[in-house]
């Protein structure tokens, strides 16, 4: 883990970009988030989840279009950065694999927003008034994976299996979750062991086994943030951007 | 019932404070906490309630459908009428 | 029960009733059912119904919520590519809605006693058939704008009238479906407009989608009134209001001065007002093609139901684990299944 950067002392001109550069990183978490549950559509288990998966996707769909406009177009943002540019953690990006894959990275992810959006609604920085609001989506969000970790933990054989497996393969995305991000004035440190307890505690009711795994990529530390994402990354953005950037200057 | 599939419960929402329940229709979820989350996501996605009861459908007692019309009485506590009162193997066709 | 007689073979035979009792209790039934339907009345699920009414709505409803599952696959293919982000969060929105109004067409189906699985069953095995409109492909972008004006509008003229039908829940259910709606046709609109007023390769786009889905929206109403099987009967027990003639007129008159407004054409050379008439003559519909993709020759047939099938199957060891898990903590769940 490295040392914190504090430069809330550098001048207003900093301080500007260091809000950006935190909005852009919440803003692409989100957005990325969104774009993977998109993928599930007419795929999920069932019809039932099929519209709480949406319900999911398009409350964070509204986050991220809140905090790219902070930071420019939202769209140009979203569709003409080149992969090194996001600012995305790389658990966002994981693709979706099973449902019990799906599940986890929400687990992982979701316990992780809520604790940051619970800190940035307490506090009086630039995104209080928008954690407000996104606290209480992001408690549902929460609430939904911990009830499937849960029955798919807990179920059967196979899905715990399956599950076990999840929890295992993502859990080296998790780390990165809690570098500090310019222009965020919280404590990681907190964070990250109250993100220890509540998984642990989820993980143990459904019968699981919290993983001993590293929690970051041996090879770099919270890369994402730092503009450096997995190999699956750049197809689904590819996917995403192309009709977008084949009709250059179009609306839409 | 094969293992996949999962119970029906009626959904009653209240629109709002001082209105009381009404139903909203049925879904299938494995257990009443899901049940209550899955009306929740179906049944008020667009705000439609403030609050959800969620009841197995199978506990439902009812009384008979128009009590003021006698011939319709007798229709009312006979389930052998619906197909699906009867069990049948699987693999058999055109039943 | 005292004294059970020998075998009653009627339908609605009770032990210890002769058959002529059982046929003038069935008469008395039957009486009471169709004067309730000549007087507007609904019919709830525990009243008494012809078994005919019950299979046709069966029928009916099964059919009209695997057209709202299977819709959402042509849809969901552009949710990934859709060009803006506010696009993209009303494209997710609408295909969100149509898995929630499968939902209520399964739940008011149900009411009739023949329970989702059975339904979903029928679907996968296409022995139960979804819209037709569903077998053609998405291409383009401008593909998610024309399903919404000229598909989602052919399906809201056939629904409103379907508000009014004889049997509550089913009425009830489109009720819902249709102030849900309504948002569909429009923003499905405003993406053709935007398109047509964009630049030159955008307004092509546009064209070509209409002109693609113009035909196999008027298809959307079925076969004309002389050779559509279900109608009158249908129409005697009032859970259709209007002949599919009827219905597609209406949608050609609402449709013409759209596409105008919209500054594309319809590909239809025949299309003129008839003010004798009062409204729009159009071309003669290719009911070959119509009859070919029913029979599952269309682009997507095979694609569609093996997608659905595919998610069915992959979503069974989630399906059975929610399952285990409640038997587990509630010991409820074999119960409810009485």
């Amino acid at each position: 883990m490295s040392t914190p950067d504090t430069r809330e002392t550098a001048g207003p001109g900093v301080e500007t970009s260091a809000i950006t550069a935190a909005a852009l990183a919440l803003g692409d978490d989100a957005l990325v988030l969104s774009h993977r549950l998109g993928e599930w559509a007419g795929s999920a288990p069932v019809l039932e989840e099929e519209v709480a998966l949406a319900n999911i996707a398009l409350d964070l769909l509204g986050q991220a279009r809140i905090l790219l406009s902070l930071v420019g177009d939202e769209d140009e943002l979203a569709y003409l950065r080149e992969e090194r540019s996001f600012r995305n953690a790389q658990l966002v990006e994981q693709p979706n694999g099973d449902f019990a894959h799906t599940i986890a990275r929400q687990l992982y992810f979701s316990t992780y927003q809520h604790l940051l959006y619970g800190q940035l609604a307490a506090g009086d920085g630039p995104f209080a008034g928008l954690a407000a609001k996104a606290v209480k989506e992001v408690a549902y969000h929460q609430d939904h994976a911990e009830h499937w970790t849960l029955r798919l933990g807990d179920g059967t054989p196979e899905s715990h299996d399956r599950m076990q497996r999840a929890c295992d393969t993502l859990w080296r995305y998790t780390g990165e979750l809690f570098q500090p991000v310019d222009g965020l004035d919280l404590d990681h440190t907190a964070m990250e062991s109250a993100w220890l307890d509540s998984v642990t505690a989820v993980l143990t009711k459904a019968t699981l086994t919290v993983p001993t795994g590293p929690r970051t990529g041996a090879w770099a530390a919270g890369a994402g943030r730092q503009g450096l994402h997995t190999e699956s990354f750049g197809r689904m953005l590819a996917e995403m951007q192309h009709l977008h950037r084949s009709h250059p200057g179009a609306t839409w | 019932m094969t293992s996949d599939s999962w119970p029906l419960w009626e959904v009653f929402v209240r629109s709002r404070r001082g209105l009381s329940h009404t139903h909203a229709g049925s879904l299938h979820a494995p257990d009443a906490e899901m049940a209550l989350r899955n009306a929740r996501d179906l049944y008020t996605r667009r705000s439609e309630g403030v609050s959800i009861w969620v009841v197995p459908s199978t506990e439902i007692t009812a009384s008979s459908p128009d009590e003021k019309d006698p011939f319709f009485e007798p229709s009312a506590d006979k389930p052998y009428r619906h197909p699906t009162f009867y069990e049948i193997p699987e693999g058999v066709k055109h039943l | 029960m005292t004294a059970v007689t020998a075998g009653t073979t009627g339908t609605t035979g009770a032990p210890g009733v002769s058959d002529t009792a059982v046929a003038a209790t069935q008469a008395a039934y039957e009486a009471v059912f169709d004067a309730a339907v000549a007087a507007d009345e609904r019919i709830e699920p525990r009243d008494w119904m012809p078994e005919a009414y019950r299979a046709s709505l069966v029928r009916q409803i099964a059919q009209h919520a695997h057209s709202e599952i299977i819709g959402m696959q042509p849809e969901a293919n552009w949710i990934t590519r859709a060009p803006s982000l506010r696009r993209k969060a009303i494209l997710m929105a609408k295909v969100q809605d149509e898995a929630g109004h499968g939902l209520y067409l399964y739940s008011a189906a149900e009411t009739l006693g023949t329970s989702r699985d059975e339904l979903l069953d029928k679907l996968h095995s296409g022995r139960q058939k979804y819209s037709s409109i569903f077998n053609y492909p998405t291409l383009t972008w401008a593909d998610v704008g024309a399903i919404g004006w000229l598909v989602d509008g052919a399906a809201i003229t056939n629904q409103v009238p379907l508000c009014r039908c004889s049997y509550g829940p089913y009425a009830r259910a489109m009720v819902r479906v249709c102030k849900e709606e309504s948002f569909h046709q429009r923003q499905g609109y405003e993406a053709l407009l935007a398109l047509s007023n964009g630049t030159e390769a955008q307004h092509a786009m546009a064209q070509d989608a209409v002109d693609r889905w113009w035909w196999p929206s008027l298809m959307m109403f079925g076969p004309p009134d002389d050779e559509s099987t279900h109608t009158a009967q249908a129409m005697a027990w009032k859970i259709k209001r209007h002949t599919n003639d009827e219905l597609r007129q209406r949608f050609v008159d609402i449709a013409v001065p759209q596409a105008e407004a919209l500054g594309l054409t319809l590909p239809d050379p025949d299309l003129r007002w008839n003010e004798e008439r009062g409204h729009y003559d159009f071309g003669p519909i290719d009911w070959t093609e119509f009859w070919d993709v029913l029979k599952g020759n269309g682009p997507c047939n095979d694609q569609r139901l093996s997608r659905r099938r595919q998610a069915h199957e992959d979503g069974a060891w989630v399906r059975e684990a929610a399952a285990a898990y409640a038997e587990k903590h509630t010991g409820k769940h074999g119960e409810a299944q009485a």
